[in-house]
């Protein structure tokens, strides 16, 4: 990076910004994170195991990833199709739904879960009742928390795919389509190539936010302990029971999978951009 | 966010498969979002005025959402002058380290905020090596909502500053301005929308926080208590009316950042 010296900061103004920034960084995330690290592994692998063989917690890690696993296939699914229309189509209240779509990140996640309660509650829900007559059980069970999840990842991957379909417009899809691909055969040829690391890079971090989903599915839930409490509940409540080593090794697995997710999304984003 | 461009031309119509999508999807999309955050504005309402007047002028509930909109104003205050002085620092400056950085960043996104809460009270609460004890405090409230904040600004900031021309700052530069004045005339204007948004993002995640705080914060009424504990207890105590009269309010807020947000947009989209 070649600069001339005029449009750069003179040495020492350098050195006072890293300093007040590396300071801060240090303050707020590098060090807490490190000290619970440190925490979880202080006797060895000993806590990790104890908190393993704990069948709540392996109750509710199997939960986690259910719930995790089936939210980030429906908003695969939900946003690859959203993206392709919204970029690809012309349709009244375009707009509008694409607006719609960013709503979730910003509500909070308790309000989510009132919001899922008021319709999906097995006695006073708007659709609740039906729904409890014909055998299925939302709140309180699995439905529930996978829509919660659903619900706050789900403009993540619309939002890493929508800029790139947008980026490689529809010429060659054209192409394809005159030269008799149907609709089928041109999405799965010439589409998903072309927006393959963007849909991974969008499941990725909606499988980091779900795995750490906590307010929403606390709300809809009902946080029964090894029925429909996940890894995120687990570690609130085995904090609060002074069972600290436990929540600690709770805490740090979720932690590791969310750094690897982070980690895989950093080494796949500049292949991506080259 | 910033990155988003809107299609430049208009597209196919829908045909039959893509019909049946958009069907599908919109069915889906009203199920899980659209009905439901509907159920809590018209459970709202359903209470009448008064359940929104008693419930808004608790002194309770009074006080949580105050403490819930001073301290994101605050941290949004920290994050716009500390956010942009990250993104600067990344950018422009290079030095060992500066990708581990760059990683640390991203930490708080990635981090589930139950773990955040953990995080920050083992460096803050009771046994903290620097003998310091923020939990159960407003300073608590304060960290929890700087952390979770913490990418917002830097993230929205960062990719415009990567794209400024240095050809202008030489320019100035050539013309007798100082580094300062460049700054302040040339570099900063071309920013404030970045800053912007990302300052409207870190308000609204601040207003809607809550899992980083459980731990941390200890949920004192009328001290640490914030506005999505509020709503929590609402509707622990069977009391959905409150719950959804405090939940429009932060719906109502969020609603407004994301039409700021979309104005910011298409400011800046015009301008490039």
């Amino acid at each position: 990076m070649a600069r001339s010296s005029r449009v750069r900061e003179p040495l020492w103004v350098r050195l006072i910004l890293r300093t007040v920034v590396v300071t801060y960084l240090v303050l707020l995330v590098a060090w807490p994170v490190a000290l619970v690290v440190l925490n979880t592994f202080q006797d060895g692998f000993v806590h990790m195991a104890e908190a393993l063989a704990d069948p709540v917690v392996q109750n509710a890690l199997r939960l986690t990833a259910v719930v995790a696993v089936s939210a980030v296939v429906i908003n695969l699914l939900f946003g690859v199709t959203i993206s392709l229309l919204l970029v690809r189509y012309e349709f009244p209240g375009k707009r509008a739904l694409s607006a719609m779509i960013d709503v979730p990140l910003s509500v909070s996640p308790v309000v989510v879960g009132l919001a899922l309660l008021l319709v999906y509650g097995s006695r006073t829900g708007w659709f609740g009742p039906a729904l409890a007559d014909a055998g299925i059980q939302m709140v309180f069970a699995t439905p529930a928390m996978v829509m919660a999840t659903a619900f706050v990842a789900l403009p993540l991957v619309i939002r890493e795919v929508v800029p790139v379909l947008e980026e490689v417009g529809d010429e060659q899809e054209q192409a394809a389509r005159s030269l008799g691909a149907g609709g089928a055969q041109t999405f799965w040829r010439i589409t998903l190539p072309s927006i393959k690391w963007a849909v991974v890079y969008g499941v990725v971090l909606s499988l980091a936010r779900s795995l750490g989903e906590f307010g929403a599915v606390k709300v809809v839930s009902g946080n029964i302990v090894g029925r429909t409490q996940t890894a995120t509940l687990v570690v609130e409540q085995k904090y609060q029971n002074f069972e600290q080593t436990t929540a600690y090794s709770v805490a740090f697995l979720l932690a590791f999978a969310s750094v690897v997710c982070i980690v895989v999304v950093s080494i796949l984003r500049p292949k991506e951009e080259s | 966010m910033a990155r988003r461009r809107r299609p430049s031309r208009a597209v196919g119509t829908l045909n039959g498969p893509s019909a049946l999508g958009l069907g599908v999807a919109l069915i889906w999309f009203s199920l899980l979002v659209l009905i439901p955050l509907a159920a809590v504005v018209s459970t709202a309402a359903a209470g009448g005025w008064d359940n929104f007047v008693t419930t808004l002028t608790n002194d309770q509930t009074q006080a949580a959402i105050r403490l819930t909109v001073v301290q994101s104003l605050l941290v949004t205050a920290v994050n716009v002058v500390m956010g942009t002085t990250i993104a600067w620092v990344l950018v422009r400056d290079r030095f060992w380290g500066r990708g581990a950085l760059n990683v640390v960043i991203d930490i708080p996104f990635a981090l589930p905020t139950i773990v955040a809460g953990l995080v920050l009270l083992a460096l803050y609460g009771k046994q903290s090596p620097l003998g310091v004890d923020f939990a159960n405090t407003e300073t608590a409230v304060f960290l929890a909502l700087a952390f979770v904040t913490l990418p917002f600004v830097v993230r929205t900031v960062q990719p415009v500053l990567e794209e400024l021309e240095l050809d202008v700052e030489e320019a100035a530069a050539s013309l007798g301005a100082s580094r300062l004045t460049t700054f302040r005339r040339v570099i900063l204007p071309s920013l404030v929308p970045a800053i912007a948004a990302g300052a409207a993002l870190s308000f609204a995640r601040g207003i809607s926080e809550y899992g980083s705080l459980v731990l941390l914060s200890g949920n004192l009424p009328f001290r640490t208590e914030v506005a999505s504990v509020r709503v929590l207890t609402y509707i622990e105590n069977g009391n959905p009316a409150a719950a959804s009269a405090v939940a429009t309010v932060m719906l109502v807020v969020a609603l407004l950042v994301i039409v700021l947000l979309d104005v910011i947009q298409r400011r800046v989209s015009r301008r490039g």
